[in-house]
């Protein structure tokens, strides 16, 4: 440990902000739904999904032994300032996509960061391309579908089952059923990206000529990458927690549940069997299909549409932003102390803009009714008919204030169909109505 | 390129299986241990109580879940 340089001490803080903003990042996964249907207080729940990444981070180390997967080509030369880079990289994508309350693959990022990086520093040979499409490409794509027509049958199925019974009556039990699957996420989540941390702070410890090659992480390499993503989780994106359980969909109960064990199975399953899939996608994914399962359910795809496009960006964007760090990396000491004041800069810059509209665990349930109804969607929603029947039933009591909550942005194909039969045609709030000139696109 | 389509495939039917399994069993558990709805006619305030075969049917359904959770801890821990 006395062999460690001034470059690779940086390389391990850099990683560790890397772990923090991947446990920010990725609460939403494992708690966004627990959070919103009321099944665990936003304190609780990020408190328990902190103590399980915690937990997680110990239990094993098989995946740090490969850090990228095999996306990189480890022996072809990659230094420390590679590393670095490509974390500050998807460092920055992670701060970018927070504010804009994106839910976006932790993963990606970092993948996409030490790809860009390494292309500038190594060239084309030191990335393997089949593996990028094998593991990133085919699993983002697949991941959404695949958690989603799994929720979206156990939503249709427990609706189904239940549908003889009180609402308070079953209530209690999915939302115990659903914080035991959200803990499962967490653990997996812990176990998964924790390591990935340590991985890569072994591979900086292992070109440093710190550490023996294909060692192991030491000890405190995983205590450390463990209590960074704890913390991380602990505070909790709440941007992307609020976008996760209300911006997507209306989550009931049922729908939680059924959303949550299906992200819970879905990633065990894939994990286990070889082909892993991104947990940001398949817990994105989960979302949308319970949205589908319930009759009258809404998924307001204005707001899914923005997260693909976010899922899609992630790879070329960090990058991006990892290569033109690692053009000025190489550059030698001048160069990574550029990188590292451009991207405290940036991320302090990030972080002052968040506090302009600042979302934390008092207002995450709030939904997107912090931004003003779409004229269009508030005149439609005036104009149509509550829905025949009592296809919302569960719905209409807690929403009466939802009514109020418009889709963040006007989504004319919404609207009609929204699920409140109770207060959808009698807006309480005269500030809604359809003649007010509101600012339309937010 | 190869794509491994029988791995996806594997994926995609063990992921619903599984989900819709213990989706279905927990909501039957549910369902098991809460009160009947009160039958056409009768009072509404009268709800009855479940009956001891369901509810031993809900405990055996929520026994399973409980296996199924601990199966995936331990897939967790030996990854």
């Amino acid at each position: 440990m006395e062999h460690i340089t001034l470059l690779i001490g940086i390389v391990i803080v850099t990683a560790l902000v890397f772990d923090f903003t991947n446990g920010f990042h990725d609460t939403a996964n494992a708690m966004a739904t627990t959070i919103s249907t009321g099944a665990l207080r936003p304190k609780t729940a990020v408190a328990m999904s902190a103590g399980l990444n915690l937990v997680g981070a110990f239990l094993s180390v098989e995946v740090a032994k490969t850090i990228s997967g095999g996306i990189i080509d480890e022996s072809s030369g990659i230094r420390p300032e590679v590393i670095f880079a490509g974390l500050v990289g998807a460092i920055i994508w992670n701060l970018l996509t927070w504010l804009a309350g994106l839910p976006s693959s932790s993963s990606h990022a970092l993948f996409g960061g030490l790809i860009g990086a390494t292309l500038v520093s190594v060239g084309t040979h030191g990335v393997h391309g089949q593996a990028v499409v094998m593991k990133v490409l085919i699993p983002a794509v697949a991941a959404p579908f695949v958690a989603g027509l799994a929720s979206m049958a156990a939503t249709r199925l427990t609706y189904r089952l239940a549908r003889t019974r009180a609402e308070a009556d079953t209530a209690k039990g999915y939302r115990a059923g659903q914080i035991a699957s959200a803990a499962l996420v967490s653990l997996a989540h812990g176990t998964n990206d924790a390591q990935k941390t340590m991985g890569v702070i072994t591979l900086a410890l292992i070109t440093g000529g710190v550490v023996a090659p294909h060692s192991d992480p030491p000890m405190w390499v995983i205590a450390s990458a463990g209590l960074a993503i704890a913390l991380g989780t602990y505070l909790g994106g709440w941007r992307i927690i609020r976008t996760m359980g209300k911006g997507i969909t209306d989550i009931q109960p049922p729908q939680g549940f059924a959303a949550q064990t299906g992200a819970a199975a879905t990633i065990l399953a894939s994990s286990h069997l070889g082909f892993a899939l991104s947990t940001t996608q398949v817990c994105s994914g989960a979302v949308m299909g319970s949205g589908l399962g319930r009759k009258g359910g809404v998924v307001r795809w204005s707001t899914a549409g923005r997260m693909v496009v976010a899922w899609g960006l992630t790879l070329p964007a960090a990058g991006l932003v990892s290569a033109g760090a690692a053009f000025l990396a190489d550059q030698g000491t001048w160069g990574v102390t550029a990188v590292a004041v451009s991207a405290l800069a940036i991320g302090g810059g990030i972080w002052a803009a968040s506090r302009r509209k600042p979302v934390d665990h008092t207002n995450v349930n709030d939904g997107p009714a912090a931004e003003p109804a779409g004229v269009v969607t508030t005149a439609l929603q005036t104009v149509a008919p509550p829905p025949a029947g009592p296809v919302a039933s569960p719905a209409s009591a807690p929403t009466a204030a939802k009514a109020v909550v418009a889709p963040t942005h006007p989504d004319p194909v919404v609207a009609p169909i929204h699920p409140d039969p109770v207060a959808a045609p009698t807006h309480p709030d005269p500030a809604q109505s359809p003649a007010r000139p509101a600012a339309a696109t937010s | 390129m190869h794509i491994d389509w029988a791995a996806l495939g594997q994926v995609f039917g063990v992921s619903l299986v599984v989900t819709v399994g213990l989706v279905g069993l927990f909501t039957v558990g549910i369902v098991g241990v809460s009160r009947k709805p009160a039958a056409e006619g009768a009072p509404a305030t009268t709800p009855t109580a479940p009956a001891a075969g369901a509810r031993a049917g809900a405990l055996a359904a929520f026994a399973l879940c409980a296996a199924a959770v601990a199966y995936g801890i331990y897939l967790i821990v030996a990854a």
